[in-house]
């Protein structure tokens, strides 16, 4: 699915510039459940990004399905980000002032959709992470773990080959976490979804089939 | 769902810091509006005034501000009535239809009204002196020769000039402008009390588009009495033939009443031209300034918008919108934004001018319903121009801030 080669990314400023990933090469097999572990500032977010095409790297070459995706214009990058690949991030995912289905359906207005059954689909995947009923609410009258559960479904709405997930349990509690990454397990065995996992929990990353751990920006 | 969708929403969820944003484009689009809808009304005043005059000669108290045509007589100063049987018996060849007004803003019942009082034509006729001098009816195309250019222009023989006379006024009676008798909700017959003395509605008057609208008339001396000004008017309205004021009518009228003002109305008219004109200068200028103020004021509004909501835009780009979309987002909204400007805008100054009209420059005001086009347009264009710099900084945020906190 991904083939990553020399991938390297310095961040530069005034200030100086972080090289927050040097050198990475791997694979990431279609279907596999990969988490991705490492201390602050070893440049996990960075990789995940970076697969899913918001952070364009200084050097080498990320592939998807045989394709670079560097290699297009800006325009199809966007494409690429909302039909192959689903977010899930910390905090914070969701657009206030939007209701919890308007949020799942966020992914299908930039592009021509079948609109009809837009809100449909919205409900089947809210009902799929366990919040049949709370439809209308506004994230803020949501628990973080429920606001978590809108983001996975959010990032189902287009029915993409990836979730790309940035410690998606980082503020929820230990039971909590439990629940979000048995959904994601989930999607990884019952819909051989690919997903890719940065934590900081040993717990979690238990639930990858392919355990990356970075150190100062290198796959050690 | 819409992109629009978001759009509103969020629209909603800020609505108060719109009010302050849009403050500078609602005042000033009204402050225009306002103007426009005074001049308009103004100059299509001019015209009907002109079209409806009975009189082309005014005599004022040497004090009496001319700015304003209509409301010349208005509150002007005094001079003794006796000037009217000085003119009359002076026998100046040229003129007619000397008319003698007092006036004066009263209230009725809290309702602001202009009372002037005038003298109906039987009892000018009635009096001795003029029918001696010849110069009621047939007298006038006496005087005036219709061979003469000058006249021929002034069209005395299709009777556009010719004063619609009141024949006759008792006392106890009163004209109503169609106005006035609007707002004192007063029909033919009804009686009323101005000043503690009791009047009956004679006739309500045909609606004009002046100021005569607002007008109550009443017999001049019933209004001296009222007002405790016996033997004063504040104006006499004289009918003077075109040829005669081309052969130097007003100086000999000045002469026979030195301490008064004597203008022609075309002097008076053009004097209102010149305000008119001015007043559009100045929203013109008025127009820039607010492009400026307004173009500013979205800017910075819509800037600290684009800032609050960056998380919002990292989220969005993250989930695949395309740099177009975002554009789309924030010119929508700021589309909105000057469309509820230009609406408030136009409906405040609409308001402004029809509550002031009356009581500044004395004219009915009638909303102009293609400003509201015009204010929309302006004030939509507006907020595109501030919000030009703004949108660009929202579509040029950089994605991967959505890993850092907020
Ligand atoms: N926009 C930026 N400008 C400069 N340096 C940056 C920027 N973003 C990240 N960095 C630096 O790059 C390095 C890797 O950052 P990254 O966020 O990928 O780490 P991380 O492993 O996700 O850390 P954490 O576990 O704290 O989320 C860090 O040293 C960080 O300070
Ligand atoms: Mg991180």
């Amino acid at each position: 699915m991904f083939t990553v080669e020399d991938l390297s990314k310095v961040y530069s400023s005034r200030r100086g510039a972080v090289r927050a990933l040097d050198k990475v090469s791997l694979v990431i097999e279609n279907g596999s459940f990969v988490s991705i572990t490492g201390n602050s500032g070893s440049g996990k977010s960075t990789l995940l990004l970076t697969l899913g095409g918001l952070i364009r790297p200084t050097e080498g070459k990320v592939e998807f399905c045989g394709k670079g995706i560097f290699d297009s214009s800006s325009v199809d990058l966007a494409e690429y980000r909302n039909r192959k690949v689903g977010f899930v991030l910390q905090t914070f995912n969701l657009v206030p002032y939007l209701s919890a289905i308007e949020n799942v359906m966020l992914p299908t207005l930039f592009y021509p959709n079948d609109n009809g059954s837009q809100r449909k689909t919205a409900e089947t995947l809210l009902n799929r992470v366990g919040l049949t009923g709370r439809e209308e609410h506004l994230p803020r009258e949501l628990s973080v773990g429920q606001q978590q559960r809108v983001a996975i479904a959010r990032a189902l709405a287009n029915n993409p080959e990836v979730i790309l997930a940035d410690e998606p349990t980082g503020n929820l509690d230990p039971a909590l976490s439990i629940e979000i990454l048995e959904i994601l397990k989930q999607l990884n065995v019952n819909e051989s979804k690919t997903v890719i996992m940065v934590t900081h929990s040993p717990e979690a990353a238990r639930y990858g089939t392919q355990r990356l751990h970075l150190e100062n920006g290198r796959i050690v | 769902m819409k992109l629009n969708t978001i759009v509103w929403k969020e629209l909603w969820l800020r609505k108060s810091q719109l009010v302050s944003a849009l403050l500078a484009i609602t005042l000033g689009i009204a402050v225009i509006v306002g103007i426009q809808s005074v001049s308009i009304v103004s100059e299509k005043a001019i015209k009907v005034k002109l079209d409806n005059l009975g009189a082309n000669i005014m005599v004022l108290p040497q004090a009496a501000s001319v700015d304003d045509y209509y409301s010349a007589d208005i509150d002007a100063p005094t001079f003794p009535e006796e000037y009217v049987e000085r003119l009359a018996t002076s026998t100046l060849p040229g003129v007619d239809n000397l008319s003698p007004k007092l006036t004066r803003r009263i209230k009725i019942n809290d309702v602001p009204v202009i009372l002037t009082g005038i003298l109906p034509a039987n009892e000018l006729a009635a009096k001795p002196i003029w029918q001696s001098a010849g110069l009621v009816g047939e007298g006038l195309n006496a005087a005036c020769d219709p061979n003469n250019n000058a006249n021929i222009d002034y069209g005395y023989k299709d009777d556009k000039l010719q004063r619609k006379a009141v024949d006759s006024l008792a006392a106890n009676e009163i004209l109503l402008g169609s106005d006035a008798a609007r707002r004192l909700n007063l029909k033919e017959s009804d009686s009323l009390f101005i000043e503690g003395q009791s009047f009956m509605v004679a006739r309500v008057l045909p609606e004009t588009g002046t100021i005569d609208d607002s007008r109550i008339f009443a017999h001049l001396h019933t209004v001296q009495g009222l007002l405790g000004i016996k033997g004063q008017v504040s104006t006499i309205e004289v009918m003077g033939c075109c040829s005669a004021i081309s052969d130097g009518l007003l100086g000999k009228m000045r002469n026979i009443l030195p301490d008064t003002r004597i203008t022609t109305i075309n002097q008076i008219v053009s004097t209102q031209i010149e305000t008119n004109n001015l007043m559009s200068k100045i929203s013109m200028i008025f127009l820039v300034i607010i492009v400026l103020v307004g173009a500013i004021t979205i800017g910075n509004f819509m800037w600290a918008n684009v800032e609050e909501r960056r998380r919002e835009i990292g989220i969005l780009i993250t989930i695949g919108a395309k740099k177009l979309s975002i554009y789309y987002l924030f010119l929508i909204k700021s589309i909105m934004l000057g469309f509820v400007g230009g609406v408030t805008g136009y409906i405040l100054g609409t308001i402004s001018a029809m509550v002031l009209g009356p009581q500044l420059a004395g004219l009915t005001i009638t909303p102009v319903p293609i400003y509201l086009v015009f204010s929309i347009l302006v004030s939509v264009v507006i907020a595109l121009l501030g919000s030009i710099l703004p949108v660009q900084h929202a579509a040029r945020l950089d994605p991967a801030m959505i890993m850092q906190e907020i």
